[in-house]
């Protein structure tokens, strides 16, 4: 906090008038209504939605290209450091607070929604009596029976991996404090390598899941609090790795000092971050 | 009791907390938790009357005296631990004083065991069906008030009854002085089954049971409405409750399942197809036209079922649909074999649809499998 | 800086058309070489008032709006029977009513309060991330937007009430996908406005200003911030569980896969309770800032008003089941609920005895801010003890669903919320614009309002007390009376808007005459040090030590020890 530690920049970096957020504004109203549309059968949705993808996806160039010249051009002295500190931290945090929403489902459905349907209880006695609760369940009251996943196999090689990744990530973060190219470089492409190894194991993963195990997301509880977790998390995976690529290349470019690397850092956080809610979900989605 | 004193007295000296039917209060207590619930609510509108004089008596003082127009000069003190420990304490110990009669009367409230008889109450869109699970037999109760009273779009229509909105064709019937214990449920949404006087609400929530229970006090008859946003017509299901002496239980539940029984289908009885569209016409008419309308034009999110591809495609498919539902249809695998194919036989040849085909109980009962 | 003054109302006579000489808030970007004219102005904003005044004229519209639809509700809930819409129109107005209230007014509402104000009150030279506000801004009139087209596709708006309880709101049609992308979009809005508002607040503070000597307004907008953060990614996701039980297949809740309705209520409540809190809290540091002004003496019990903040938002969020009593909770789970919110009385009593005791031997005056100030810690602390009374889980089966939880949350919102937002705006105006708001004006609107609210909102308690459900079109004949006088309330309540309305503008087009740099003379806060109206540009020096200190000596938060060295 500045006022307690004295940082003061003069001035503060305040960014000229911007064309960016209105673009995204623009981008994110296609997406949201284009779907809107589509999932209610009018085609012309979708096209809303992919023009809202290259607007948003234009719009992200451009301004990242902003924060990327301005902070090269030195614009951002410690305080500004310090905004972009207290920013992401608390961007990270309101993602934790997305997740918890579906881990509370998960032990919802498992503590209470599932034993009272199939359990001793006034509900099963009267309206489920052929339900018996059971978890990972292998099927719902009214839900085809599946096969529910495994630890071992992908999942184990997954967790893996991407524990490894938070180690090249942090041997990457060595490298900017030496301010090695070569560590940087090594350790940053490392990680995206074994992020998108993780992906393409998940991809597998849910198509074996789909034409195989009849596991799908309208798999009663199991299906849906697996599927909507692994595939919220494999998004932030992915998007992780799109934050570290473009590090990676901005790092061949020569864009950080050792003092000044928090977009760097921040890419780092959020892949920490991703790790922890994956050691999340292997613990309570796959194992117990 | 002495709380139960104490509130007769309050009662007495403010009048308008306790007069028989007065609008500005709880309707007439009728059961014992309701008696409770007003006696609590009494005693705590009591306090927060109190708290209330003394919050507003000590602002509309100093909003009075300490203004600059009478020529008060400021004072510029801004901390006083002692009034503030004070000004937490006790309102801390006012809420425990409310809290422990409200506590007790929780545990009255979910208390559900030893009922004499079981009621279950299952909420539809948009009406209530009641299932007596001691006297095996059950039957709805819809609003009776004419739609054409409701609508007043245009000038002539007929006066409202007196009991508008509050009238259903066949109430439920309790005895008086019985602990009764309703079991709650729903068919396709969330509902709320509620009786002020009794003290009762309970929310029924589908898929799952839910209890709660009461002891009528007096004979006569309790009007509630459902209280959870069900849909279109959620001002339209309301909760109508005859209390009766116990002889006059007794006779009406022999009444009922001799006409249960009447009306139960012979297992082995050969349907032919007017017979099924007959029946069909009946089943359609209370369960699906809520939604598909009576004229299977359906509307809004509602498919039509004229002219509809499963409706007038192979039989399975339907069976299927209404046996298992599907999105916002609910299954109806509640309904017997014979009702189920009397059903579908009639949406397959009415609304213009003309399949010709009929489908026979023993269909049904095969897909069930 | 002693230009304080009494002259509320210069005497000198009203000039309409020749306002051009003090800068109006439309006007005065030239100045600055860097500020775009026209719409780039707005459109690509980057300038912390732009995007404040953005806010707020967003807001009243919205308020406008949501205020055309509660009319909508009112007239046909005049008299028994059905006259003006169909039910299922009924549900929708009811629905975008509330969300439009709660999503498009209230709260934007605040975020524009803070955008303006915090960094002026706490000496920064704008928000943390700038570009970013705008971008919090701007997703809101695309939510909007798509609750309006809701409206017009097939099967109408979401018709399931602004808490969107599945299953029903699995049944709607497609207003109801609208209506989820539209909570989506304002969701990230709120999460990024709330993230520099923290940031702000952590990160640009003027020396001297530790945090426990901030504007009560900045606190609560801080906690208020956090709130935020924590909850709307959760309001998110549970609409986004909604969003795939509707297209995608999934149970999360439905009984015949393993699901619960309920779950919904659980998830959608974290998120909701402290909501509520979100569009009191801010309320709450707004009457913070009023108060002491107008009685001429500092807030009493700074500290303790701090602490009682932070611990109603601890406890709001172990309250959420108080919503749900009449869904069937085990005992213990009803309890424990009853008992955290009967606590939260606490520490809203300790704010409540803070204030009274602030005007306590002050020197009041009654100028509109204040008089808002005042209807607002009358009329909250009423809504307050209805909150108390539903918090009795006994008693709150017996008014769940009924009108009386509609009394209870329009007193604490209406006269709450909303009373606050007048309050400001009266109180803060002059800084804006630069001129004096019609006193008279002012007064007509605060007592018409205080008139018109309880005669709308008043009757309601009565009306759930005998039993009326909320959110029913149509009535049975006994509710009639009361429910004819809330209506010609509401209409009457309406009615006063378009004179605060007039007023704002006329204010804007030079009002009663410019405004001296510190109208109020109690006014001690950083703000009343810029001049009037304040310039595109402030602080981009921060203040310096000696400025702050003066203000903070004024506020009680520092001993004077140094008179001298700062003059
Ligand atoms: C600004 C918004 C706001 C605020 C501040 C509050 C404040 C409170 N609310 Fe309210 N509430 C809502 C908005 C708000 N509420 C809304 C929108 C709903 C309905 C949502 C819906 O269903 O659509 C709702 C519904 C609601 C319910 C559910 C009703 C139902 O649906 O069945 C309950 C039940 O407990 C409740 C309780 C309380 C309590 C105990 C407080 C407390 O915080 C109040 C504390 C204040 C005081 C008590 C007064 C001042 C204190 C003193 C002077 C001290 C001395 C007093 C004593 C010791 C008695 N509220
Ligand atoms: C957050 C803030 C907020 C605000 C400010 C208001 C403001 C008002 N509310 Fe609102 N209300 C809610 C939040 C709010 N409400 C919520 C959350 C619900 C629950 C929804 C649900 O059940 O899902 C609700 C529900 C609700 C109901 C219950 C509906 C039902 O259960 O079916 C009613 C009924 O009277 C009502 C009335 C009003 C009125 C008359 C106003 C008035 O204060 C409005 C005043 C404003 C205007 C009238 C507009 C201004 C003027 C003009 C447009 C000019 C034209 C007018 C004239 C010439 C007269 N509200
Ligand atoms: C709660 C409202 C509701 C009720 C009551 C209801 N339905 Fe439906 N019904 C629906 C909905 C919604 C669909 C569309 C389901 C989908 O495709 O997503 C539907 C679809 C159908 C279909 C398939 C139509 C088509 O072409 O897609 C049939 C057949 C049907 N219902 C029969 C019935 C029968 C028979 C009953 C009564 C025993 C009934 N419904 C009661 C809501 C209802
Ligand atoms: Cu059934 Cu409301
Ligand atoms: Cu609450």
């Amino acid at each position: 906090m500045n006022v307690e530690n004295g940082i003061h920049d003069a001035p503060y970096f305040v960014p000229q008038p911007s064309k960016w957020p209105i673009m995204g504004s623009l981008a994110l109203f296609f997406i949201t209504a284009g779907t809107a549309f589509g999932i209610n059968n009018v085609s012309i949705g979708w096209y809303a939605l992919g023009l809202g993808f290259l607007v948003l996806i234009g719009m992200l160039f451009g301004w990242f290209g902003d924060v990327i010249r301005e902070s090269n051009h030195g614009d951002y002295g410690p305080q500004v450091d310090y905004s972009f500190r207290w920013g992401m931290s608390w961007f990270i945090f309101s993602e934790v607070m997305f997740f918890s929403a579906f881990f509370g489902a998960l032990f919802y459905t498992r503590v209470v929604s599932v034993p009272e349907l199939g359990w001793f209880s006034n509900t099963h006695d009267y309206l489920w009596p052929m339900f018996h609760q059971a978890w990972p369940a292998l099927s719902g009251p009214k839900v085809a029976p599946y096969t529910p996943m495994e630890a071992v196999g992908i999942p184990a090689i997954n967790t893996g991996l991407l524990l490894t990744s938070g180690i090249t990530v942090t041997i990457a973060h060595w490298g900017f404090v030496k301010n090695n190219r070569r560590q940087m470089t090594l350790g940053l492409a490392a990680t995206v390598l074994l992020g998108v190894i993780f992906l393409c194991l998940q991809v597998k993963e849910y198509h074996h899941a789909y034409t195989e195990m009849h596991l799908t997301l309208a798999s009663g509880a199991y299906g849906m609090t697996f599927f909507m977790l692994t595939g919220f998390h494999g998004m932030h995976v992915l998007v992780g790795a799109i934050m570290l690529s473009v590090m990676l290349a901005r790092v061949i470019k020569g864009d950080f000092t050792p003092a000044h690397h928090f977009g760097f850092e921040a890419a780092a956080w959020y892949w920490h971050f991703v790790d922890v809610v994956w050691l999340g979900l292997f613990i309570f989605v796959y194992c117990l | 009791m002495q709380l139960r004193r104490l509130c007769a007295m309050a009662a007495a000296c403010t009048p308008s907390f306790a007069l028989a039917e007065s609008p500005y209060t709880f309707q007439t207590p009728q059961s014992p938790i309701a008696s409770h619930i007003n006696d609590l609510h009494t005693w705590i509108m009591l306090i927060i009357v109190v708290v209330f004089v003394v919050v507003f008596g000590l602002m509309f003082y100093s909003i009075f005296k300490h203004r600059r127009s009478v020529g008060h000069q400021a004072r510029h003190f801004h901390e006083n631990t002692a009034v503030e420990v004070a000004w937490t304490i006790i309102p801390a110990l006012i809420l425990a004083v409310m809290a422990f009669p409200a506590a007790r009367l929780v545990l009255a409230q979910k208390n559900t065991t030893n009922a004499d008889i079981t009621i279950k109450a299952t909420g539809y869109q948009w009406l209530w069906g009641y299932d007596y699970m001691d006297y095996g037999f059950g039957y709805k109760s819809r609003l009776a008030t004419p739609r054409a009273q409701i609508e007043n779009y245009k000038d002539g229509a007929p006066p409202k009854s007196p009991l508008y909105l509050l009238e259903v064709d066949e109430p439920l019937v309790v005895p008086v002085g019985k602990r009764v214990r309703i079991l709650t449920t729903a068919n396709d949404v969330i509902h709320s089954w509620y009786v002020p006087a009794l003290g009762v609400k309970q929310d029924a929530i589908p898929g799952f049971i839910r209890d709660t229970w009461f002891t009528a006090e007096h004979i006569g008859t309790y009007r509630g409405q459902c209280t959870e946003l069900c849909g279109r017509d959620h001002g339209y299901m309301p909760i109508v409750v005859k209390v009766v002496s116990d002889a006059d239980f007794k006779t009406w539940v022999t009444a009922q399942q001799a006409k249960a029984k009447a009306a139960q289908d012979d297992p082995n009885k050969k349907w032919t197809k007017d017979e099924l569209l007959a029946r069909g016409k009946q089943v359609f008419e209370s369960n699906c036209a809520a939604c598909h309308k009576v004229d299977g034009k359906g509307g809004g999110p509602f498919p039509a079922l004229a002219g509809s591809k499963i409706a007038t495609g192979p039989k399975e498919g339907h069976i299927h649909i209404v046996l298992t539902g599907k999105n916002a249809m609910p299954s109806w695998a509640g309904l017997s074999d014979v009702e189920v194919a009397s059903v579908i036989t009639y949406e397959r040849n009415s609304f213009g649809n003309h399949t010709g085909d009929f489908v026979l109980p023993a269909e049904v009962k095969a897909a069930r499998k | 800086m002693t230009t304080t003054t009494d002259a509320l109302n210069p005497a000198h006579p009203i000039d309409h058309g020749h306002g051009a000489d003090h800068g109006h808030g439309g006007h005065d970007a030239h100045d600055h070489h860097h500020a775009p004219a026209g719409w780039r102005r707005w459109v690509y904003a980057t300038n912390h008032k732009d995007i404040g005044t953005m806010y707020l004229w967003f807001a009243f519209s919205m308020f406008l709006l949501g205020g055309t639809f509660a009319l909508g509700i009112r007239a046909e809930l005049f008299s028994p029977g059905m006259q003006f819409w169909q039910p299922e129109f009924f549900n929708q107005l009811t629905t975008l009513h509330g969300v439009i209230m709660v999503f498009g007014a209230i709260m934007p509402a605040f975020t524009g309060l803070m955008n303006w104000m915090i960094p002026l009150m706490i000496g920064a030279p704008d928000m943390a991330f700038a570009r970013m506000n705008n971008w919090s801004f701007w997703l809101l009139p695309p939510a909007a937007m798509l609750l309006i087209i809701s409206l017009f596709v097939p099967g109408g708006g979401p018709g399931a009430g602004w808490t969107f309880y599945p299953p029903l709101s699995v049944q709607l049609g497609a207003g109801m996908d609208f209506g989820i992308f539209a909570i989506h979009l304002m969701g990230l809005s709120s999460i990024m406005g709330s993230i520099n508002i923290v940031t702000t607040i952590l990160n640009m503070r003027a020396p001297g200003m530790t945090l426990l000597k901030m504007p009560m307004f900045a606190w609560t907008s801080l906690v208020t911030a956090y709130l935020l953060i924590a909850v709307a990614p959760v309001l998110a996701g549970a609409v986004t569980m909604l969003l795939t039980d509707r297209h995608f297949g999934t149970h999360f809740f439905n009984a015949a896969g393993g699901g619960d309705p309920i779950l919904f209520q659980h998830v959608f409540w974290f998120f909701g309770h402290p909501e509520v809190y979100i569009m009191a809290l801010p309320a709450f540091g707004v009457v913070s800032q009023i108060l002491p002004t107008f009685s001429r003496k500092p807030l009493f019990g700074y500290v303790s008003m701090v602490y009682a903040v932070c611990a109603i938002a601890i406890l709001s969020f172990m309250v959420w089941g108080h919503h749900m009593f009449a869904v069937g909770f085990p005992a213990t789970a009803q309890l424990f609920y009853m008992f955290m919110t009967m606590l939260i009385a606490v520490p809203t009593g300790v704010k409540v005895f803070n204030w009274i005791s602030t005007m306590w031997q002050g020197s009041m005056t009654f100028e509109t801010p204040m008089l808002f100030a005042i209807g607002f810690l009358c009329l909250f602390t009423i809504g307050g003890m209805s909150g108390l009374v539903l918090s009795l889980a006994p008693v709150d089966i017996q008014l769940h669903g009924t009108y009386y939880v509609v009394a209870h949350f329009h007193y604490v919102l209406v006269a709450g919320a909303l009373f606050s937002l007048f309050g400001a705006t009266y109180y803060w105006l002059p800084k804006w614009t630069g001129n004096m708001y019609s006193e008279r004006m002012g007064k007509l609107h605060f007592w018409w309002s205080m008139i018109a609210f309880n005669i709308t909102f008043f009757p309601m308690h009565f009306l759930g007390l005998a039993g009326m459900p909320r959110r029913i079109p149509d009535y049975a004949l006994q509710f009639t009376t009361f429910n004819e006088v809330a209506s010609v309330g509401a209409f009457l309540f309406g009615f006063a808007q378009i004179l605060f309305l007039y007023n704002v503008i006329h204010t804007i087009r030079g009002g009663v005459g410019p405004s001296p740099q510190r109208p109020w003379d109690g006014a001690t806060t950083l703000e009343w040090d810029v001049a009037c109206p304040a310039p595109h540009h402030t602080w981009t020096e921060p203040p310096s030590l000696a400025l702050v200190r003066e203000g903070l000596i004024a506020q009680g938060l520092e001993e004077s020890t140094h008179v001298e060295e700062l003059k």
